[in-house]
């Protein structure tokens, strides 16, 4: 069962925010070694890069970037309440990182090939 | 956390901030029409500006990461102690050597 603190924006925000960490946390392993095939050559770069272009590894890639900036947008919330002399509204603030993050992740799949 | 975690875990939450947000505008503008190996490299190689960008960036995010999944592991599990401190040291160091490895590989 839900308990209604569960309901509080700040609750959703740090759920998002840790979630959105791990994520991170999983992929970034992964970036590395992918990157790291370019010590073989740029051929064995590109053909990992083709790899890649099956449309559910795009999606996939559209979710980390979306992880990616919803992460970052809600750590900027958590700095500047601990740093800055200002009272968050914190429904508010939620609902623009979770835009951010979304029309971010848009951008990336608009754009990508 | 400790002071000295919560230190850490913020200074190098406002340098990911700034690093975050070029690696976006770089993805991003990368992206369209493709990537290739040709179009990365083209960038990357050879530009000490490149892996002076990503060694600050790696290096952050291998201290950034595991405290917060220290945080989050001592929250969500009964995970406590030293043999989690020596893992997230471990996957600290991990996260390091591989990041610096990749950059190295797409700069020479």
């Amino acid at each position: 069962m839900m308990r209604a603190s569960h309901a509080q924006p700040g609750f959703v925000a740090a759920l998002l925010h840790r979630l959105a960490g791990i994520a991170l946390a999983i992929f970034l392993p992964i970036h590395f070694l992918a990157l790291a095939t370019a010590l073989n050559g740029a051929a064995a770069l590109d053909s990992f890069l083709q790899a890649t272009t099956h449309p559910l590894v795009k999606m996939s890639e559209g979710v980390i970037v979306v992880a990616l900036t919803l992460h970052m947008a809600l750590g900027l919330r958590v700095l500047s309440i601990e740093f800055l002399p200002i009272r968050e509204r914190t429904r508010a603030a939620v609902s623009i990182c979770l835009a951010a993050a979304l029309a971010v992740g848009l951008v990336f799949l608009l754009n990508v090939d | 956390m400790t002071p000295a975690l919560f230190i850490l875990q913020r200074a190098t939450a406002a340098v990911l901030a700034f690093a975050v947000t070029v690696h976006l505008a770089t993805i991003l503008y990368a992206v369209r029409g493709g990537l290739t190996a040709g179009e990365v490299l083209g960038r990357t190689r050879g530009s000490a500006w490149f892996l002076a960008f990503y060694a600050v960036f790696v290096l952050a995010v291998s201290i950034h990461a595991p405290i917060g999944l220290r945080n989050v592991l001592r929250e969500w599990t009964p995970w406590r102690g030293r043999s989690l401190d020596v893992a997230l040291a471990l996957f600290a160091v991990v996260l390091l050597a591989l990041g610096l490895r990749a950059a190295w590989a797409v700069y020479r």
